[in-house]
């Protein structure tokens, strides 16, 4: 904690891109490996910092760290307040990990100096939604992040790309203009709880000031403005377009991080503003989510385009999300975020191969590829990771989280969770298939002479990789620095949900011991351990 | 008049001496327009390259003592007279001309604006053969209409104030004497402000019939019996009509795409702007200081207003192929946005007021803002038609990044401007956790979405597609419209990033007892 007194991380994780903006702006437009270079500096600092924070971050700390509170409005109350805890520790790592894997990844085809200028900018505002815990800040960030987004899109996407931006605009602004009447509402309504308006999260959730109705009311506007960006059915329908006419980078960026907006959104604004409300419409959001996971990997089965495939995966693998959320016990919210840092990291590869493929074979049409595997042995295998990860294979990190969600969803869902079991086998259906027709067989002329991956590109990829394997094998050093926060959230659930308990296993009995629950209990003696230690100290001092 | 003149007169002997600091901003506005006039009277052609520049000045020197009056806030609210505490004041004209923070604020406001048109007129009129030094003339008589306006507390002065703001304008919006539609707009405009003068002034009578008295004040105290008469909510309805007319809100913005499109461009940007708010501050006047009690009249009436201002004409304007038409229509729907307070103004008369005050602020640099892009592009494409931006930000990125970010803050995205704009809007409609208040605020959420549609059209259209006739030559900007281009986007951004400026200028103190 002294180091991060000393140094502000989280501003300068909002700053840092954008001064690699300004210095963006200085270089000629024609200078296209400079500024290439230059973005991918600006990014990789601040991936670094974030990766950083993971070093720093107190583990058995709870409570938001390296927190930085300043006033920015005063008579509203408004404050440039920030802060990082377990649920949103790894977005942000996430986030500093993807831009420059994404910039690296691929170029754009024209106008470079305005794509990283975008793109960087998108950067800043998706590090300020994560840090935000201010509920105005936090929208302002919200807004923010779709103007770059647009013009990404717009710019440097392919055919349709001019109406797939317009939509995902729209689509998002619609949700997130009834969020602003509820933020201004729920800081009036809880004004004489707080003693004062104020949009600071962490005090508009202690005071609990809203009637049930006004409560309902105010979770319906955010949840809304979530359920767009998640997206659950029926809202996802710009998902496959945006997805799809994206430059890859912009695909990487919306599935890895955009996304994460709005289930990270649900956990510290809906569930942890609103726990009551939460509670009550759980099983509206169970059910989509459920619905989410049927219907994506349905509709991905019969998509005849790659890139839309890998886009309706996400509805899927999204549902699974939601589902894991609102089982509202620690299991599954920790499944929950464990997940989304999957769903960015395979989503994201995926995204940046199918990118591969088209600038190579300059379509996406699945009946148009075939055999790829032997002009393209090593991508064929990178592919077969990234795959065997989003369908959630034992000993890849996409098994740990939705074996975490389903664990937890079976203790207090558990009907839904059995449906939802049926998504892992849609997907490996899915995306098995979709790799025996676009890697086995025999290449055409065309297929055939495909190139291989670039030194370059493995290099690009070979994070992402190293990840899915590292979490997989070794999930704990992630599932340890989440928990807390998580637990946190359910306590603040149960306290302020009458007659609500966490689910838990006593209502299975005979569950076997897995190696979460050692990992629990080892947390647990060391939490004892360290309140002795304190209690110790405490009493040396005194 | 003369009856009020000759009191004055036989009131003389014993009056307080005038306040010439208080009423030095009209003044000024005054004298410098009639010294631009002798000036262009007796040198004729020889100065007529100055007379912009000339009118500018006043309207920058006229902001001096707005300045100073502002920084010399402990005498706020002063008056017409300097009142001794020891001598009862007896002018008829007591508390009919109140300067305080919120008619400063709007006196500010209202220079500068006025300062932004003529930096947008000169190249326009210089260029176009017209008769150019009247027009300034006709400005500064407008603005200083509006100046007056900001002061007024009595229905006369709100009245005269009224008509000096309207009548040069009736005569500018016809200023393009050879085309049709600009004499279209120019009689359009006038008889459908007639029109509106009359219903204004029958509601006015009618008050004053009621209270028996043209000062606010007294009507305020006059009506204030508990119950409501048909006469006196008869009257509040025309008054209101009548400055839904100058406001342009639905259904009486009939005027507003017409006269737009004919007038000169840059007197679009002086109606759509100026002459609009000047048209909402004599709204807030009545409304706050004469009918704090009749709330449960004026809310609902103003409820509804609010309401179908923004919803039609956000869908009007979907449906507009042309820039400046799809601008008023535009206009329409953000002057619903700016009822809304006043649709919930009941116990929190200063919010409200603050709320409109801001969202006028912040509406005037973002949408003169636009304006001037759409005359420097006309310079160019000699169109105003939607698809003739295509491509503009091959040939003129620094314009189109400008008009985006007028675009964004008029659409409301943060961190430009109009987010702080509209969030103002949204915090007074939720205060009174009123359920009218907070529908108000759903169908303003809505309407935002169905706005973001068009604005964000016309960013399409500049940034993505072609242009229409592949003529990729530069824009060559004249330092004037230049000018008002980079201090529109300065105030638009400033506005945004650090709302406290705003807000710490528009946050009232008892605007209804300022006198």
């Amino acid at each position: 904690m002294f180091a991060a007194a000393a140094f502000p991380i989280l501003p300068a994780l909002i700053i840092t891109p954008l001064i690699t903006v300004a210095v963006l702006m200085l270089i000629p437009a024609n200078r296209n490996s400079e500024l290439k270079l230059a973005a991918l500096v600006g990014t990789t600092i601040t991936g670094m910092m974030s990766i950083w924070m993971l070093y720093a971050f107190e583990i058995a700390d709870d409570g938001f760290q390296f927190a930085v509170n300043r006033v920015w409005l005063e008579e509203l109350g408004l404050s440039w307040n920030l802060g990082v805890d377990g649920i949103s520790l790894f977005l942000v790592v996430l986030t500093g990990i993807l831009f420059p894997i994404a910039i690296t990844a691929t170029e754009p085809h024209h106008d470079p100096k305005q794509y990283y200028i975008w793109l960087t900018l998108l950067m800043s505002g998706s590090m300020g939604v994560f840090i935000a815990l201010d509920l105005l800040l936090f929208f302002l960030f919200f807004e923010i992040v779709l103007v770059p987004m647009y013009f990404l899109i717009g710019g440097w996407g392919h055919g349709n790309r001019i109406h797939a931006a317009l939509k995902f605009f729209l689509y998002t602004m619609a949700g997130s203009a009834l969020m602003l009447v509820g933020i201004v509402s729920v800081a009036f309504l809880s004004q004489d709880a707080t003693g004062g308006l104020t949009f600071d999260v962490v005090q508009l959730a202690e005071a609990q000031a809203l009637s049930q109705t006004a409560q309902r009311l105010v979770f319906g506007s955010f949840a809304l403005a979530f359920a767009v960006k998640v997206p659950l059915f029926p809202l996802h329908t710009w998902l496959p377009d945006a997805h799809t006419e994206a430059p890859t980078a912009g695909s990487v960026i919306l599935a890895g991080v955009m996304l994460k907006l709005g289930t990270y959104g649900y956990l510290r604004f809906g569930i942890y503003l609103f726990p009551q409300a939460a509670h009550d419409l759980a099983w509206i959001f169970l059910t989509l989510g459920v619905i989410g996971i049927v219907y994506g990997a349905a509709v991905a089965t019969m998509q005849r385009d790659l890139k839309r495939l890998v886009a309706y995966s996400s509805v899927a693998h999204l549902g699974f999300i939601a589902l894991g959320m609102f089982v509202l016990n620690t299991q599954g919210i920790q499944g929950a975020v464990f997940q989304m840092v999957n769903h960015g990291i395979s989503t994201g590869a995926l995204f940046i191969l199918v990118g591969w493929v088209y600038e190579r074979r300059h379509t996406r049409e699945i009946a148009a590829l075939g055999g790829l595997q032997k002009s393209a042995p090593i991508m064929a295998g990178v592919f077969t990771l990234v795959m065997l990860s989003s369908i959630g294979l034992p000993g890849l990190n996409g098994f740990v989280g939705e074996f975490l969600i389903l664990l937890g969803g079976f203790q207090g869902a558990r009907w839904w969770t059995v449906i939802a079991v049926t998504g892992v086998i849609l997907a490996a259906l899915y995306l098995l298939w979709a790799y025996q027709r676009v890697f086995h067989g025999t290449p055409t002329e065309e297929n055939a002479s495909m190139p291989d991956l670039r030194l370059s590109e493995g290099l690009a990829i070979l994070p992402l990789l190293v990840l899915i394997v590292f979490l997989g094998v070794y999930p704990k050093p992630m599932l340890e620095r989440i928990e807390p926060a998580v637990e946190r959230l359910v306590v603040h659930v149960e306290a302020n949900v009458d007659g609500f308990e966490e689910p838990g296993p006593e209502q299975l009995p005979a569950e076997p011991a897995t190696a979460d629950d050692l990992t629990h209990t080892l947390e647990e003696a060391e939490a004892e351990a360290e309140a002795k230690e304190e209690a110790e100290s405490l009493g040396g001092e005194g | 008049m003369s009856g009020t003149f000759v009191t004055l007169v036989a009131a003389e002997i014993e009056r307080p001496s005038i306040d010439w600091h208080a009423i030095a901003p009209e003044l000024i506005l005054l004298g410098g327009g009639a010294l631009v006039t002798v000036i262009d009277l007796i040198w004729l052609e020889r100065v007529r390259k100055l007379i912009p520049t000339l009118t500018s000045l006043v309207f920058l020197v006229a902001l001096i003592p707005v300045i100073t009056l502002w920084a010399d806030g402990s005498g706020l609210p002063r008056g017409l007279w300097i009142i001794d505490e020891n001598v009862p004041a007896t002018g008829v004209w007591e508390g009919a001309f109140v300067v305080d923070n919120y008619s400063l604020v709007l006196k500010g406001l209202f220079l500068l604006s006025a300062y932004v048109i003529v930096l947008l007129s000169t190249n326009y009129m210089s260029e176009g053969d017209y008769y150019d030094s009247e027009y300034y003339q006709l400005i500064a008589a407008s603005v200083l209409g509006m100046l007056v306006m900001s002061s007024s507390r009595d229905l006369i002065s709100i009245f005269v104030a009224l008509e000096l703001v309207s009548i040069p304008a009736y005569l500018m919006a016809a200023w393009r004497k050879r085309d049709l539609k600009s004499n279209e707009a120019g009689l359009k405009y006038m008889l459908m402000g007639v029109f509106a003068s009359a219903i204004l002034l029958y509601g006015m009578s009618l008050l004053y019939g009621i209270a028996g008295s043209t000062l606010l004040s007294d009507i305020a105290a006059a009506i204030d019996i508990g119950e409501s008469r048909p006469v006196i909510t008869l009257g509040i309805v025309f008054t209101i009509i009548g400055f839904g007319f100058k406001v342009s809100a639905v259904p009486f913005h009939t005027w507003a795409p017409d006269t737009y499109e004919g007038a000169p461009t840059p007197l679009t940007a002086f109606l759509a702007v100026a002459s609009k708010a000047a048209g909402f501050v004599a709204l807030i006047n009545v409304v706050i200081v004469a009918l704090p009690t009749q709330a449960n009249v004026v809310e609902p009436f103003i409820w509804v207003l609010a309401a179908i201002t923004m919803t039609v004409g956000n869908l009007i304007a979907l449906r507009q192929t042309n820039l400046v038409r799809m601008l008023a229509y535009s206009g329409v729907a953000q002057a619903g946005y700016m009822l809304a307070p006043l649709a919930v103004y009941d116990g929190i008369s200063d919010r409200a007021t603050s709320a409109v005050v801001t969202y006028l602020v912040i509406y005037a640099a973002m949408n003169l803002g636009a304006f001037a892009v759409v005359i420097i592009a006309a310079r160019k494409t000699r169109s105003a038609e939607l698809s003739s931006y295509g491509g503009m930000f091959n040939y003129a990125p620094g314009l189109t990044l400008a008009m985006t970010i007028f675009l964004f803050s008029l659409a409301g995205i943060p961190p430009v401007g109009g987010w702080w704009a509209k969030f103002e809007v949204f915090r007074v409609l939720t205060e009174g956790n009123r359920t009218s208040g907070i529908a108000l605020a759903v169908i303003a959420a809505v309407n935002s979405v169905i706005a973001a549609f068009y604005y964000l059209n016309i960013a399409k259209q500049m940034w993505f597609l072609p242009s229409p006739d592949g003529d990729n030559s530069r824009i060559a900007i004249p330092p004037a419209l230049l000018a008002a281009v980079g201090l529109t986007v300065a105030a638009t951004i400033v506005s945004g990033v650090l709302p406290g400026v705003v807000s710490d200028m528009t946050d009232f103190v008892n605007v209804a007892a300022g006198q």
